[in-house]
C-alpha cells in the first residue's frame, strides 16, 4: 500500500486513464447493442445468427484483439483506440444477449395492454419494454463494466495505459508493491464502478422492489 | 494468413500442434481443479441457503482481480513455470461456477425439494439427487461461461514465458510477425469454440430430458 500514497501523483494519472479507457467503451457497446438486442428479442433468426456470433467475438483473446485492431484499422500500436475498440466489441458481444434475454422477459400481457392503449413501437419500447428491461440490462451492464476494467490492463502488455503499466513495470523490475497497487486500484475502481451501477438500477427501477 | 498454413509451422517443439495441446492442457486442468472447489462450496451454500451473500460478493470480487497481475505476483513470489498460469486461472474460472451453482441449486423448485424430504431422502440425497441433477443446467452454464474465459485467457500466460497458443501471439509481437498473431488469434478462438461444442454435447448427454428448455412458442 505504501507505494500508492509514495506515488500519489502516479497513481492518480494511470487511473484516470483506466477509467477512461474501460467507461468509453461500455457507454458505446451498450448503445450498439441495444437495436441487436432488440432485433434479437423479436426474431428467432436473428437470436440464431447474433449469438453464436458474439459467442465468437467474446472468445477473441483480448491480447490478441488488441494487436490486431492496429492493423485492422490503420493506427499506431501505441494508440488508446487500440483498447477502445476490442472493449467495444466485447461489450457489445455480451450485451447483446442481455438486452435481448431483458426484453425477451417482458411479460406479454403488459406488452398487449401498451398495444391496446395505444401506443405506437417507439414509444412503447421506450416508455415500456425498456424500462421493464432494465433491471436484467443493467445485471449485463455490471458484469461488463467490472470486466472491462480488469480487461484494460492487458493493453499494458504491448505498452497502453492505465493499472496494467504498473504490472509490466513491476514485473520487468521485480517490484511486487507496484503489481499489488495496480492490482488494488483495479478491484477498488470494479467495486466501487459496480456499487454505483447497481445503485443507478434501484433509484430507475422502484416497482421491482414494490410489494416485498 | 500465410504464417498459419506455412507446413514449416506445423511440426517441432514449437509447432502448432504442440501450442494447441499445451493450450487445451491449461484449460482442461484448470476447470478441473475450479469445479472440485466451486461446485461444492456453491451447491452447499445453496443447499443450506447460509452465506448466499458471501458467494456472490466473493464471486463478483475475483471477476474484477486482473489475470495479468495475479500471474505475475505468483511469478514474482514462486517463479517461472506453469504454477502461476494455473493459479491465475483457476481464480478466473471459480466465480462464474460457483456463482451457476449456487443460482441452480437455489433455483430449484421447493416444491420438488419437499417432496424428495417427504419421500424419506437424507439431507445429502436430497442435495445430490435432488438439487444438483435439477441443478445441472445452471451449472453447466457458469461452466461452460468459465471455459470460454480460460481458453481466452490461457493466451496470457506466454507473457511470463509459459506454453500455449499466446506463444504466436507474443513472439509474433517481439518479431513484428502479423502473420504469427493473427494466426495465434484465430486458433484460440477456434478452440475456444470446439471447447464450448464438447461441453454442450456433455450437457446433452448427461441432463435429464425432462429439464431441457421448453419452447415458449408464439410470437411478439
Amino acid at each position: 500500500m505504501t507505494w500508492i500514497f509514495e506515488n500519489w501523483e502516479r497513481f492518480w494519472e494511470v487511473t484516470g486513464v483506466h477509467l477512461r479507457l474501460s467507461v468509453v467503451p461500455v457507454l458505446i457497446g451498450f448503445l450498439l447493442a441495444i437495436p441487436f438486442g432488440w432485433w434479437a428479442s423479436r426474431s428467432q433468426r436473428a437470436r440464431a445468427v447474433l449469438f453464436p456470433f458474439a459467442n465468437v467475438l467474446f472468445t477473441i483473446p483480448s491480447i490478441a484483439l488488441i494487436v490486431i485492431t492496429p492493423v485492422l484499422i490503420g493506427v499506431k500500436i501505441l494508440d488508446e483506440i487500440n483498447v477502445i475498440v476490442p472493449l467495444t466489441v466485447y461489450t457489445v458481444a455480451l450485451m447483446i444477449r442481455s438486452v435481448a434475454d431483458a426484453l425477451s422477459a417482458v411479460p406479454g400481457n403488459v406488452i398487449a395492454a401498451a398495444n391496446a392503449m395505444g401506443f405506437r413501437p417507439l414509444r412503447r419500447f421506450l416508455t415500456v419494454d425498456f424500462p421493464l428491461a432494465l433491471p436484467v440490462t443493467i445485471a449485463g451492464l455490471r458484469v461488463a463494466t467490472v470486466s472491462n476494467i480488469s480487461m484494460v490492463s492487458v493493453g499494458a502488455l504491448v505498452g497502453l495505459g492505465g493499472y496494467g503499466q504498473l504490472f509490466t513495470e513491476g514485473y520487468q523490475t521485480d517490484h511486487t508493491e507496484k503489481v499489488l497497487a495496480g492490482l488494488i486500484g483495479t478491484v477498488v475502481l470494479a467495486v466501487l464502478a459496480d456499487g454505483l451501477l447497481l445503485l443507478i438500477g434501484r433509484l430507475l427501477t422502484p416497482w421491482a422492489r414494490a410489494g416485498r | 494468413m500465410g504464417w498459419l498454413f506455412d507446413p514449416a509451422n506445423w511440426s517441432g517443439s514449437t509447432g502448432i500442434p504442440l501450442r494447441l495441446l499445451e493450450h487445451l492442457g491449461y484449460t482442461l486442468l484448470t476447470l478441473v481443479i475450479a469445479a472440485l472447489i466451486a461446485i461444492p462450496l456453491g451447491a452447499f451454500v445453496g443447499h443450506t441457503g447460509k452465506g448466499g451473500f458471501v458467494i456472490v460478493g466473493l464471486s463478483n470480487a475475483l471477476r474484477a482481480l486482473p489475470t495479468t497481475a495475479v500471474l505475475i505476483l505468483v511469478v514474482l513470489w514462486a517463479g517461472l513455470g506453469d504454477f502461476p498460469v494455473y493459479v491465475a486461472l483457476v481464480l478466473l474460472a471459480i466465480p462464474p461456477i460457483m456463482a451457476g451453482t449456487y443460482a441452480g441449486v437455489r433455483a430449484v423448485d421447493p416444491v420438488t425439494v419437499d417432496a424428495a424430504r417427504g419421500v424419506g431422502m437424507r439431507e445429502s440425497g436430497v442435495l445430490l439427487q435432488v438439487e444438483i441433477p435439477n441443478a445441472l443446467p445452471l451449472i453447466y452454464g457458469g461452466f461452460r461461461g468459465a471455459a470460454l474465459q480460460v481458453v481466452a485467457t490461457a493466451t496470457i500466460a506466454a507473457y511470463t514465458g509459459a506454453g500455449g497458443l499466446g506463444r504466436l501471439v507474443f513472439d509474433g509481437l517481439a518479431l513484428q510477425d502479423f502473420g504469427q498473431m493473427l494466426a495465434g488469434a484465430v486458433l484460440v478462438a477456434l478452440l475456444a469454440v470446439l471447447v464450448d461444442l464438447g461441453f454442450a454435447g456433455l450437457q446433452k448427454l448427461t441432463v435429464s430430458p425432462g429439464l431441457r428448455p421448453v419452447g415458449t412458442g408464439g410470437k411478439r
